[in-house]
């Protein structure tokens, strides 16, 4: 059966490499932090040795067991040497335990804000991420692709404007745009809330309070996203355009002299698959993409949930967001794959090729 | 040679050139004009800044200038020697891969791929977090032209596959050239601007990575760098507090390198790329 269908056998066979893909950052996701003098074994057993009342004990015996960090005896409880001190467990047999548990969707428990389970942490930041994102690619994704293509065909005046303040916007670090809005509309003007996703008084969710003050203290995070979005895309589009309108079958289609709106519908589309590839992985690198802009106006979705983590040594919250970026980036990357193969005539034709 | 003195002749190019002259005058010469000395508190915490200390203080009272000197130096350092490492392994590697083929250009472009869908500041947060008193600048630098190299990898394999199917090269191998004189007389010269090109866009990437993983809080131990200054900025309320000073040479700094970098590897790809030259 693969062998007469070329585009499943295609499918089947990037899930495998993005399984394996995904193992690797499962390990990388394991072991990077232990490879350190800040190890996260040693991050928990200094908060836990803090104390010797018996409910520091308790507390430790708690942690070691939820992390798995040292060898339990058939009742449960930790084994120790004759000094009290812990029996490890051996890196192998954890990483062991992680495997399975990451494989099952748990992505443990935080140190920090200890029993909360690091999913609930990262299902109150999410959706922040996710009302901010979203609506901002798609939209600057449009929007760019639309300048892109006008600056390119129109070329003289409108490249000479658009170009240059894309190249500057894209150039411009993110983290700039995005203090610079802060200090001036935030600060200075008092137009907007410098910081924060939504009115201190307000509690989230679903009421007219609620929605509306978060709308106000989304503007500015928006924009900055925003602008460097539609920056990238319009660049993006602007050489591909340039590039299809010089290639021979556009030559060939005006020697033909079939109508210029005729050939431009060609061109776009031809410019539009790379782009239409961008947005899918601009969609997949979201989640992870935009950790400063969060920072910078302190917005509570994932950035700030990984930065109280990072300086709060909470490594079950770090490598939760990490894994969980990464899952994303390749998610996207897997569907891109598989959009091109079943868009892209030519990709089609060397797979059915291959087959032969 | 031509095409260099056509570069001379593009206002984009002389632009970026003069911005990032600009900014290493500033790193090494400045210390010759004013006095730098970051280790002494000269005042009080946010001074504005007066004709002593020529953009105040910092939240620890330390003069800004002096900072900012010293942070523009351990940038300019971290871009540099990722940008040395991340353009000779992905050289290395891109060109082998490109020009030899075979079994280990397999496993090489299999680990390329790996690691260029695994997000770098992903494997630079793990890393760095799990360092506390060993993560030094320099430490930095390398993990992230350790991270970074697959995509110089990826592009100059793709520019020294296509270099293979040339006549010239062919003709080398029939006379016997070996592969190492074949890969430094025919393949090499060809690649030279597009590498050059390469290790800039890989500095200035790594100058905004920096950036931004110390503005995650993962800055260096030992040293000041320009995303230091402006997390410290952040975790010191200095932007809540309108503290333009503290954060926005710094700011400018960071964004000026990264622009003049960006342009002049524009201006480069204009004129040594043919397809894009009118």
């Amino acid at each position: 059966m693969l062998r007469k269908n070329p585009t499943l056998r295609h499918i089947l066979g990037r899930a495998a490499w993005y399984f394996v893909t995904f193992l690797v950052a499962v390990t990388v996701n394991f072991f990077l932090p232990r490879l350190g003098d800040a190890n996260p074994i040693d991050a928990i057993l200094a908060k836990t040795n803090a104390g010797d009342s018996a409910g520091a004990r308790e507390k430790e015996e708690a942690y070691l067991r939820q992390f798995g960090l040292a060898e339990v005896d058939a009742q449960g409880k930790v084994i120790r040497t004759a000094d009290g001190k812990p029996v490890r467990t051996g890196l192998g047999k954890q990483f062991v335990s992680y495997l399975g548990l990451t494989l099952q969707g748990d992505l443990g428990t935080s140190f920090l804000q200890f029993p909360k389970p690091v999913s609930e942490i990262i299902k109150d930041a999410l959706p922040w991420t996710l009302c901010l994102q979203l609506p901002t690619i798609i939209f600057g994704w449009l929007v760019g692709n639309l300048l892109g293509a006008l600056a390119a065909y129109k070329r003289g005046v409108f490249d000479r404007i658009i170009y240059p303040l894309a190249l500057l916007v894209s150039a411009v670090p993110a983290f700039c745009v995005g203090i610079l809005m802060v200090y001036y509309f935030g600060i200075k003007l008092e137009w907007f809330p410098a910081v924060g996703g939504y009115d201190a008084g307000t509690t989230p969710a679903l009421s007219s309070d609620f929605l509306s003050s978060a709308a106000y203290y989304y503007v500015m995070p928006f924009l900055s996203i925003f602008m460097i979005v539609v920056g990238g895309q319009s660049i993006g589009m602007r050489s591909m355009v340039i590039y299809e309108l010089g290639t021979d079958y556009v030559k060939y289609a005006k020697l033909l002299g079939i109508k210029e709106n005729k050939i431009l519908l060609y061109t776009f589309r031809n410019a539009m698959l790379p782009q239409l590839t961008g947005l899918a992985l601009a969609l997949g690198a979201m989640v992870g993409g935009a950790l400063i802009t969060e920072i910078i106006f302190s917005y509570p979705g994932l950035g700030m949930a990984i930065l109280t983590a990072i300086q709060g040594n909470d490594y079950p919250v770090i490598t939760g967001c990490t894994l969980l970026i990464t899952v994303c980036v390749l998610v996207a990357n897997f569907s891109v794959d598989i959009l091109v193969g079943l868009l892209d005539p030519r990709i089609r034709a060397a797979q059915a090729a291959e087959s032969n | 040679m031509q095409l260099v003195k056509g570069l001379f002749k593009i206002p984009a190019f002389l632009l970026g050139l003069f911005l990032f002259a600009a900014t290493l005058a500033l790193a090494f010469l400045g210390p010759l004009v004013f006095h730098v000395d970051v280790s002494t508190r000269v005042g009080d915490p946010y001074m504005a800044p007066s004709a002593a200390h020529w953009l105040g203080t910092d939240h620890l009272g330390v003069d800004m200038l002096s900072m900012l000197v010293m942070g523009l130096r351990a940038s300019l350092y971290v871009g540099f020697l990722a940008g040395v490492v991340a353009t000779i392994v992905g050289t290395l590697i891109g060109v082998y891969g490109g020009y030899k083929g075979g079994l280990l250009d397999d496993i090489l472009t299999v680990l390329t791929n790996l690691f260029l869908v695994i997000p770098t500041l992903i494997v630079l947060i793990l890393l760095s977090s799990s360092m506390d008193k060993g993560r030094s600048l320099t430490l930095i630098a390398l993990i992230i032209g350790g991270t970074t190299w697959t995509w110089s990898a990826r592009a100059v394999r793709a520019q020294s596959s296509s270099l293979r199917a040339r006549d010239h090269v062919a003709l080398a191998r029939i006379n016997g050239f070996s592969t190492l004189e074949i890969v430094l007389e025919q393949i090499l010269p060809y690649l030279l601007s597009y590498i050059f090109m390469v290790f800039i866009l890989q500095t200035a990437t790594a100058i905004l990575t920096e950036a931004t993983i110390s503005m995650l809080g993962l800055g260096p131990y030992d040293s000041i760098s320009l995303g230091k200054i402006l997390n410290d900025a952040k975790t010191n309320e200095a932007l809540i507090g309108g503290k333009w000073w503290a954060f926005m040479p710094a700011m400018v700094l960071v964004t000026v390198i990264a622009f003049s970098l960006y342009v002049i590897n524009t201006a480069m790809e204009g004129v040594f790329n043919p397809r894009l030259r009118k």
